[in-house]
């Protein structure tokens, strides 16, 4: 029993670190720009396709994934230029329907390019296979790889913000936006980078995804609304509490899953535990988001009300 | 707003010049799953079915065929009104579809109760199989649960002690387990549902390998099918027997290649079906498309050779509804399947099959029959049915 | 100019009795509609438009909260689905009248909008977008747990609701009537409710909720009962919905179902109530005209979308005041 918990444990872990990746330019773009962007899921899932198709031309991983990101990037810089830069100074509402319309024309346009048949991409040879873990049990390698990129970027991540002066920049743009563009920073150009950034960053997350998961139009909007869970508890703007908070919200599912119908059998009969716990295991990032936001409005670490 | 008459082009009817009669005409409306994520099953529902008119000169039952071809979005409303919308304003004279068992729950009703004939090429719930069964109502697929029952059979038949089922938690994956276990009588070490569209199955698998079942059965369509065949190997498990029902198919094979080689499934046909007929159907079908079909396209086809083997019987005259009944019930057409009859609730009477991936020498993938497990094969719900 | 109050979202200025007239004549002209189809051979239209004012109601309920109030409620089709389910429901157990269908569907929706309206309500702008999907997801996830009701294959109708025993919804034209009858209603009260002084209270909250505070009122009550108000509307029309279908299901509440209803209103125009029901029009129109020409058509749709942003701040009602040069 305990072998299975730490490794469902690394799993949420797992589930968590992705989420991050996804979380983290959202909640910057969010947070700095003051700017909802439905559109985030469909540069994961964009990220994926490139992957898929990268490694097809270049039939080796490690060459494609430089590759598909710097597609990404110019993809990134593309929307941002033709789209992006017109809304930025309108309401929420103007931008969840122009980039809701995006979701829409990203995700044929993926369709009508790639068609409707999943894709998939191999795993690395040098990344592939199991290894031992706690006696009985097999832990996938590539996993404990997701896991260690994501923690990378993380702490990259932390050290950007924390100890350069771009770091400083956004922060300050996170808490006091007019405060920075007042000092004569060229706001533009910060929010292009943070946009370009937070679009790659995405879309790594979706090519480091592809030989786990099926590459399908359907991955951008899965991604999106659990993302936004993420930002929300962890707080808007806070890389801190998306980190958390994706960490929690993998946890919390994974763990819910496996041990949720188990946990309840203590208190009632198999049958109904496990009608039960199948009900509520879909549930539950929903009811911990709930219960965060009723004790903290602004979630774990959001400074103020967005 | 006019409505979808895309009557597609090249497989447009060869129109008949002049006042022709629209009693020299066939309409049949194609109700299929076409946008969204779960496109690529109705896509291959409607290609089989219009590779069957093609192949009929634009004919059905020797009139000429207009189809109307429909998306249902997936969206049980907009299905119902858009089923509706074949009938009352279309007057269409068959609806052949859907994908999905809830699309299906949804047009039953407004088709059969205006006097047309509906014809699913896929979903085949149990209530329409047994309580509410319908004289205007038609599969050629099969019921839901009956490729479930063949893989819980088959385990039975293996000896396997110890069997971890799989499903996600939705109607179709209880129903799937249901049938699993119909005909299984060993140790069942969990039942475990997922949620719908779940994508990571690691929790799952790592409980797998805790409990070391001696077998796995999984029924995850689409996209979960294809994460967790490959993550199934990914954790190392692919030593463990995978059984399966329509989570290895031609419409995942695609995406999970090699993970899933030698992968069992249970079908009521392969794309290798050693039967003349069907090789020809394969063959065109992947010429025609570029892939090579499942069973969504191949049960599509057997449906428009159905209609037009009926329509035909009785001479082009659609209006009497009692004489094409008839004459779709005695199934009297040359199915991809070679052998198939209908029982007195309109469900399919065929033999099923053990199916295994593997790889074809032009290096795709599909599914092989291994060995037939159930012959003439009837569902358990027929006897509920009160239809002579 | 403040930042703040350059991002504010464009408020249709369309002035009331404009906004009334064109309200008016939209009405009229769905009542002319079933003669409109019958003269041009098209009966059919009459069953579309039955589907398509079903989503006015709601889009406009949603209108209420979200352009009166700055309250985007993320989890609004949850309450189609109730409304929708009190139908199945009762049905099955055979329960088939409307008024009852109508009373367990207010009733059942007035306490699920109650209780999580007073959490949500605690949170602003992003955070409420969310919390309300939370509640709408728990809602749909355990409606496709709910085996004895179908479960995610949801649950054909036998039949119509009753009116009084007796089968008058049969009709489709009757079905059609009653829907708009309930969608001018609607349109009506909550004109109505917007210009009284619980309404003004309502938009002074979502321009100042300190200032509003301050000068003595309890914002809270005032937000809640619109949400409740919202909620027991769209509940109606889930209760349309289920009989214009004959058919209820968990994809009814799916937060693909919310989001389609936001975009209603934004593109229609918020806080002008006939906008949430001119972009439910303009929303299922274009999707059924498109449709015609690609299975790819919601490419077209979302083409649409972004040309109305970066043209008509406003929304469609918003194109139509510059049109026509609204009066303020």
């Amino acid at each position: 029993m305990t072998n299975l918990l730490i490794l469902q444990l690394l799993n949420g872990v797992q589930l968590g670190i992705l989420l991050f990746l996804v979380a983290a330019g959202l909640t910057l773009i969010f947070g700095i720009m003051d700017f909802i962007n439905i559109a985030h899921g469909v540069l994961y899932m964009v990220g994926a396709y490139l992957m898929a198709t990268f490694v097809v031309i270049t039939g080796n991983f490690w060459l494609a994934l430089p590759v598909a990101m710097a597609a990404a990037l110019l993809f990134g810089l593309l929307l941002e230029y033709t789209i992006f830069r017109r809304l930025y100074e309108r309401s929420h509402l103007d931008q969840v329907l122009a980039t809701f319309g995006l979701v829409m024309i990203v995700t044929e346009g993926v369709r009508m390019i790639w068609g409707s048949t999943p894709l998939s991409v191999p795993i690395p040879a040098l990344l592939s296979g199991s290894i031992p873990l706690l006696g009985i049990i097999q832990y996938p390698v590539y996993r404990l790889a997701i896991i260690g990129t994501g923690l990378v970027v993380a702490l990259g991540l932390y050290l950007v913000i924390n100890h350069t002066r771009t770091g400083m920049l956004l922060r300050a743009g996170a808490s006091n936006r007019p405060m920075v563009s007042a000092l004569g920073v060229n706001v533009g150009q910060l929010f292009a980078f943070v946009f370009a950034f937070g679009a790659m960053l995405a879309a790594f997350a979706g090519a480091i995804v592809a030989p786990v998961l099926s590459v399908d139009s359907g991955m951008g909007a899965s991604v999106l609304i659990l993302t936004f869970v993420v930002i929300v508890i962890g707080g808007i703007g806070s890389i801190k509490g998306a980190f958390v908070a994706a960490i929690l919200v993998g946890v919390v599912d994974t763990l819910g899953r496996s041990f949720g119908p188990i946990l309840l059998q203590m208190v009632m009969d198999p049958s109904a535990a496990s009608q039960t716990g199948r009900t509520l295991a879909p549930m539950l990032i929903y009811i911990l988001m709930a219960v965060v936001l009723a004790v903290r409005p602004a979630g774990l670490f959001g400074g103020r009300p967005a | 707003m006019t409505l979808r008459t895309a009557t597609i082009g090249a497989f447009a009817a060869a129109g008949l010049v002049g006042g022709a009669a629209a009693a020299d005409e066939i309409k049949v409306g194609l109700m299929f799953t076409l946008s969204g994520p779960a496109a690529v099953l109705g896509e291959q529902g409607r290609d089989g079915f219009l590779l069957a008119v093609e192949q009929l000169d634009g004919q059905l039952g020797g009139l000429d065929a207009k189809i109307i071809v429909i998306d249902d979005e997936q969206q049980p409303d907009l299905a119902a009104s858009r089923a509706r919308e074949l009938v009352e304003r279309e007057d269409v004279d068959f609806v052949v579809g859907p994908i999905f068992s809830n699309i299906l729950q949804a047009i039953h009703g407004p088709i059969t109760g205006s006097g047309k004939f509906l014809i699913s090429s896929n979903a085949g719930t149990s209530n329409y199989a047994g309580a509410e069964c319908h004289p205007n109502f038609f599969v050629t697929s099969y019921q839901n649960d009956q490729n479930h029952e063949v893989m819980g059979a088959y385990a039975e038949r293996e000896g396997f002690a110890s069997v971890f089922l799989l499903a996600p938690n939705y109607q179709a994956g209880r129903d799937s387990l249901a049938g699993f276990k119909r005909h299984f009588t060993g140790e069942i070490v969990s039942e475990t549902y997922t949620p719908l569209g779940q994508l990571d199955f690691s929790a799952e698998l790592a409980q797998i390998a805790a409990f070391q079942p001696e077998a796995v059965f999984a029924f995850m369509p689409g996209g979960m099918g294809v994460n967790l065949v490959r993550q199934y190997q990914q954790a190392g498990l692919g030593d463990l027997p995978f059984l399966s029902a329509f989570t290895v198919d031609e419409s995942t094979l695609p995406a999970q290649q090699e993970a899933a080689l030698g992968m069992l499934a249970g079908a009521n046909w392969a794309p290798d079906f050693d039967y003349e007929r069907s090789r020809e159907f394969v063959a065109a079908y992947e010429e025609r498309f570029g892939s090579i079909p499942g069973t969504y396209a191949m049960q599509a086809f057997d449906a428009a050779m159905l209609i037009d083997a009926a329509v035909r019987a009785v001479d082009g005259d659609l209006s009497d509804a009692d004489a094409l009944r008839e004459a779709l019930r005695s199934a009297d057409f040359d199915s991809l399947r070679r052998e198939f009859t209908f029982g007195h609730n309109h469900y399919p009477i065929q033999d099923f099959y053990l199916t295994e991936a593997v790889q074809r020498e032009d290096g795709k993938f599909h599914t092989s029959i291994v060995e037939r497990i159930f012959d003439d094969y009837q569902d358990t719900y027929a006897d509920d049915c009160e239809m002579e | 100019m403040s930042d703040a109050a350059a991002r504010r979202p464009r408020r249709s200025g369309l002035g009331l009795p404009t906004r009334h007239m064109v309200a008016g004549a939209l009405f009229v002209l769905l009542a002319a509609l079933p003669f409109i189809a019958t003269a041009i051979g098209d009966p059919f239209l009459v069953v579309v438009f039955t589907r398509i004012l079903v989503f006015a109601i709601a889009a406009l309920s949603l209108d209420l909260i979200l352009g009166y109030g700055a309250l985007v409620s993320f989890g609004h089709a949850a309450y189609i689905g109730l409304g929708a389910y009190c139908v199945g429901i009762l049905s099955r157990h055979g329960v088939t009248d409307l008024g009852v269908h109508l009373a367990a569907a207010i009733g059942l929706s007035a306490i699920f909008a109650t209780v999580t309206g007073a959490i949500a309500l605690r949170t602003r702008g992003v955070y409420f977008i969310m919390i309300t999907l939370a509640f709408g997801q728990m809602a749909y996830f355990f409606f496709v747990s709910f085996a004895a009701y179908g479960g995610d294959d949801g649950m054909s109708l036998a039949q119509r609701s009753t009116v009084f025993g007796s089968d008058l919804l049969r009709d489709s034209t009757t079905l059609f009537y009653l829907t708009l009858a309930i969608l001018v209603g609607f349109y009506v009260v909550a004109s109505a409710l917007v210009g009284s002084r619980f309404g003004r209270v309502i938009s002074g909250t979502r321009e100042n909720a300190l200032r509003m505070q301050a000068i003595g009122f309890r914002p809270f009550r005032y937000q809640l009962v619109a949400f409740v108000i919202a909620g027991c509307m769209a509940a109606v029309a889930g209760v349309l919905l289920a009989n214009q279908a004959m058919f209820v299901s968990p994809a009814y509440m799916s937060w693909h179902r919310s989001g389609e209803l936001i975009v209603m209103v934004i593109l229609g125009g918020i806080g002008t109530l006939i906008g949430g029901v001119v972009g439910a029009f303009v929303v299922l129109l274009l999707e059924e005209w498109l449709a015609v020409f690609t299975t790819h058509w919601r490419m077209g749709l979302g083409i649409v979308l972004i040309l109305v942003v970066f043209f008509s701040p406003g929304g469609v009602s918003g194109l139509v005041q510059r049109l026509f040069g609204g009066n303020r």
